[in-house]
């Protein structure tokens, strides 16, 4: 995998796995691939993928079954959305705010395009 | 480092002066201990001392003065008990004029764990072809072959001079994949190199020599809680060190806000012989 260069990998690897569960190519109470094959996927050290599975477990994101691996959370979706959003929130939010500030972008303006977005994407 | 119960000092060197002359010491008083269960990155400059720190470790050169502890033994003595668990892929090596499966009769003997069939799937991986004599084969396969043999040893201690050196890009990408699956409990590799770009994502632990002595031993996460690394627009007082680079610069500061950043291993190590003194309060 291509990794980028402002993030720790094990974050990387975390966005990775909730990628996949949020595509529903994970789904819970599945057995997601061990440390070892994760690590030689992603070509990392093990303890690498291990400090992911960690913190994934801290976010009841997937958890251990002793002796038989790691499993997709039941509550896996709506963990993942919780932890993505704090993400978004501390890493890229700042950026898109300092945008809207910089280029005074108004509310109105920012809404009506967020609706087309969405309209455009989404069909929602 | 997580999955460890029963993490155990593999080596442990104590006070090691070591240099090839009298009058030019290579190391003065090194003292330092690795476990298992780790992949450590050594580096350091050309002349820095990790051939000759691998080699002491390897028991093929003798220390002056202070002790060398390799899994309860001293590689001096060169014992086979140890020696059979010492894998050792030195940057320069010499393979003759016979094909792989004589080398193998010749040499497998001497490890009591090797495992033939491992040995065969990483040959086939690599894409070796058997039928050749390994000295007609290029540096690079020439390379693959012995990584190949050093991995089915089931060596305990895996020792790894510049291992990339010569390996076209399929077959780095190959060997980042076999070492994370070799990469077990049981195991303490060392890897040397220069090529950090290469090896970054495997490294757990990084030692890096300079001035005779170790400057540094940490592992990523250490580093990383420790320090940040990132782009930045301006130089201020809070930067350690800095390089320019197109979109401004590539800076290395305190880890003041809890930052999450991805260790850059080239920055590191210049930072470090740039400014040895102003990272020695932060780790020792």
């Amino acid at each position: 995998m291509e990794f980028r260069d402002n993030k720790a990998i094990y974050l990387q690897i975390a966005e990775y796995v909730c990628e996949h569960i949020l595509l529903g190519k994970w789904k819970a109470d599945e057995k997601v691939p061990s440390v070892r094959e994760l690590a030689v996927e992603m070509e990392v050290n093990p303890n690498t993928v291990m400090r992911t599975y960690e913190l994934l477990q801290n976010k009841n994101i997937i958890n251990n079954k002793r002796g038989i691996g790691f499993f997709v959370d039941e509550a896996a979706m709506d963990n993942v959305r919780n932890y993505r959003k704090q993400q978004f929130i501390i890493d890229e939010l700042p950026v898109v705010f300092r945008n809207i500030y910089l280029l005074n972008i108004g509310f109105d303006e920012l809404k009506s395009k967020y609706e087309t977005f969405v309209k455009e994407n989404f069909n929602a | 480092m997580y999955y460890l119960t029963n993490t155990v000092d593999m080596i442990n060197i104590n006070n090691l002066n070591f240099g090839y002359s009298k009058h030019k010491p290579l190391f003065k008083n090194m003292s330092m201990r690795l476990s298992n269960g780790h992949i450590y990155g050594l580096l350091g400059k050309n002349g820095a001392g990790k051939s000759s720190l691998l080699k002491n470790l390897a028991g093929l050169v003798y220390a002056q003065s202070g002790t060398l502890d390799v899994m309860g033994f001293n590689p001096a003595k060169r014992q086979p008990a140890l020696l059979e668990q010492i894998c050792f892929i030195p940057e320069e090596f010499y393979l003759p004029s016979v094909k792989i499966d004589a080398y193998l009769k010749a040499n497998a003997p001497f490890y009591k764990n090797f495992d033939n069939q491992y040995f065969t799937d990483l040959i086939k991986e690599f894409d070796i072809p058997v039928e050749q004599k390994l000295i007609n084969m290029s540096y690079g396969q020439k390379k693959k072959v012995i990584i190949a043999f050093g991995l089915a040893t089931q060596a305990k201690l895996v020792i790894m001079d510049e291992p990339t050196n010569g390996l076209d890009i399929p077959s780095k990408a190959q060997f980042r994949k076999i070492m994370a699956s070799a990469m077990t409990d049981e195991r303490c590799i060392i890897i040397s190199t220069h090529q950090v770009r290469d090896l970054d994502n495997l490294i757990d632990t990084v030692i890096m020599l300079d001035e005779n002595d170790v400057a540094l031993k940490a592992s990523v996460e250490e580093i990383t809680a420790k320090l940040t690394f990132k782009k930045v627009k301006e130089i201020d007082d809070s930067i350690i060190y800095a390089e320019a680079s197109l979109s401004g610069y590539n800076a290395v500061m305190p880890n003041y806000h809890q930052e999450e950043s991805k260790l850059d291993m080239e920055l590191l190590f210049n930072a470090i012989l740039a400014e040895k003194i102003k990272f020695k309060p932060l780790f020792s």
